[in-house]
């Protein structure tokens, strides 16, 4: 235990440090975003066991709302942001309904034909600028009072963001509602003979999950200044699950590890290789799916164990 | 007879007739990811991948080897088989003892990778497929104008799905491979090498879309994005008539087909989700699906 309390020690202090270091700050704040994505991503899929394959519908939608609110009605940061993470909530509360009728792969099918439906709602809504998407949104203020223009503070603010939103979905799980969640991931018939009403807490966690993932939307959309088609297509769907399952699903760090991984190498492998990232990423899952199922963080938990005095 | 809600007889008739094309390759696409469900319990998320794949062996033995458009009808599904046997056989039939959710994402890396692949090679832009001679020209059936590659295009998807249902409920390798989905090790131990049908079932599922792949190169502008949305539309079809029934997939699929084509006539702006609400709607209703037995 003691080396991990290190490790997460010595990440803290990076990451206050950033802005010291040279790394551009807004690259951070992407990775930090991401990151809260594939958090919220991971508590329904690692604690849940439900398989959403269109949960950047709810990345998306929470990111054109706040796009939308900030540009069009003038609003400011911070109630933009909660406007989106509230229709993100609302999404995942619709999408949710019809979802949780199903189990497994069809569970998955549904999801992704049902935010392929929001993305052509995004694609061709009058107020979301078609294929270019919303461009140009004003970052606003901190509550009307500071500009939020200076990279570095917007950083420390989104790692906050990220910092609360982690421990929060570690709450969660620790929760009895957790506990509960996890039971009905493991055996699905035990815990309704039990009285619990499954279906009730498997729509919870989505929601829960589609206003996480919504809120790293609309933060992104505030860090990057644009809500585009590529916040809602399939892709970023498939990107958040292999975040997760790269980094190690069902572990609290998994998800932060394997979206620092997957977006370091799309910002310098794209450089580098141009088009075959797609044909990288591809490779990779495949690689995760056959031989590295338990992910990073997974690995090294069970390197630990096998090795109890290292 | 001319005007039904001030749209001209002709043009609705001929969406419908373009929807029930799009329906055969709906029937099509959703009868191979069943086929291939039903023995493997694997959803084939590459099978769009393959669809377009079979496309662009039409059209690449086309331009560089001279290999006209049926050569290719046979060839091409031929080719892709035997590249989908071989997928199977080096990454699919490992994670069969795993959750089914794991075949989702393994094929899915799969059809990011030809996906990638084929945009890297050949660009994002679509290129066009000659139809063949003998099949240009239009019928004149009076009432409309029904071009010949289209009906064309309906008959052989016809023709294939009831040859698929016919050798499965009908044939003694249709048996075996209905005893395989039932219980594998069971025969098994009568001496069926289950290894080698699950793998010729693959590649005779994503041989279906290849074939599809190619029959729909003269009709649509090929590219490596082709299959990636039409894969989609495929899992609504497939939730929306239930993975069970080869019947089902057929039917769902020609009928969607035909009510996605109506949509384009009365409401043109639903016409690309049309089929995601119906889903939505059969899963409030009937969450077992049309088909379906839950």
């Amino acid at each position: 235990m003691r080396a991990a309390n290190l490790f997460f020690l010595l990440l803290g202090v990076f990451a206050l440090c950033v802005p010291l270091l040279g790394i551009y700050p807004v690259f951070m704040m992407k990775l930090l975003c991401f990151a809260m994505f594939a958090c919220a991503y991971n508590l329904l899929l690692g604690f849940g066991g439900m398989l959403s394959f269109g949960h950047a519908a709810f990345f998306g939608s929470s990111a054109y709302a706040t796009a939308w609110l900030a540009t069009a009605r003038g609003w400011d940061a911070a109630p933009a942001i909660l406007a989106g993470v509230a229709a993100s909530a609302l999404v995942g509360l619709l999408v949710g309904l019809i979802a949780i009728r199903r189990r497994g792969i069809y569970f998955a099918m549904i999801t992704l034909a049902l935010a392929q439906l929001i993305y052509f709602v995004c694609l061709e809504a009058p107020f979301t600028g078609g294929e270019n998407g919303l461009q140009g949104v004003p970052r606003g203020t901190v509550f009307g009072v500071l500009p939020l223009k200076s990279d570095v503070l917007l950083y420390y603010l989104v790692l906050a963001a990220f910092v609360a939103q982690y421990l929060f979905i570690r709450r969660v799980v620790h929760s009895p509602f957790g506990q509960v969640l996890k039971a009905i991931r493991d055996n699905e018939p035990r815990a309704i003979s039990l009285g619990y009403d499954v279906n009730r807490y498997r729509l919870l966690a989505f929601v829960l999950s589609a206003t996480l993932a919504g809120f790293a939307g609309s933060l992104k959309t505030i860090v990057l200044s644009f809500a585009t088609l590529s916040d809602v297509q399939q892709a970023a769907s498939g990107e958040v699950i292999l975040m997760t399952l790269l980094g190690g699903m069902g572990t609290f760090f998994g998800p932060v590890a394997g979206a620092a991984v997957v977006v370091t190498l799309q910002e310098y492998l794209s450089e580098i290789v141009g088009g075959w990232v797609t044909v990288i990423i591809g490779a990779v899952f495949v690689a995760c799916v056959l031989t590295f199922r338990r992910g990073i963080v997974g690995a090294m938990a069970a390197w630990r164990r096998s090795t109890p005095d290292g | 007879m001319t005007e039904i809600f001030g749209v001209p007889v002709a043009v609705i008739l001929g969406q419908l007739m373009l929807g029930l094309v799009n329906g055969s390759f709906y029937a099509m696409l959703s009868l191979g990811l069943a086929v291939i469900f039903g023995l493997m319990g694997v959803v084939n998320f590459a099978h769009g991948a393959f669809y377009a794949l079979g496309a662009f062996a039409a059209l690449l033995s086309l331009q560089h080897l001279g290999i006209n458009y049926w050569a290719a009808l046979v060839l091409s599904p031929l080719l892709i088989g035997l590249l989908g046997i071989a997928s199977e056989r080096l990454l699919l039939r490992h994670i069969y003892q795993l959750e089914p959710l794991y075949g989702l994402l393994l094929t899915f890396g799969m059809a990011l990778v030809i996906e990638g692949l084929l945009h890297q090679y050949f660009g994002a832009s679509g290129q066009s497929y000659p139809v063949p001679s003998a099949l240009r020209g239009v019928f004149n059936l009076g009432f409309m104008i029904l071009p010949i590659y289209r009906a064309w295009v309906i008959l052989v998807s016809m023709v294939v799905c009831f040859s698929v249902w016919y050798i499965i409920e009908c044939t003694r390798l249709g048996g075996t491979l209905r005893a395989a989905t039932e219980n594998a090790p069971l025969l098994q131990a009568f001496g069926v090498n289950v290894p080698l049908l699950v793998a010729v079932t693959y590649g005779g599922g994503v041989a279906l879309a290849a074939l599809a792949g190619v029959l729909s190169a003269p009709v649509i502008l090929v590219s490596p994005q082709m299959g990636s949305s039409l894969v989609i539309v495929v899992f609504a079809v497939v939730v929306i008539g239930g993975m069970g029934s080869i019947l089902g997939a057929v039917v769902s699929g020609l009928s969607l087909g035909v009510i996605e084509g109506f949509t384009k006539v009365i409401y043109p702006e639903a016409s690309n989700i049309v089929v995601f609400l119906i889903m939505a709607l059969v899963l409030i209703v009937r969450p077992a699906g049309l088909f379906g037995k839950e």
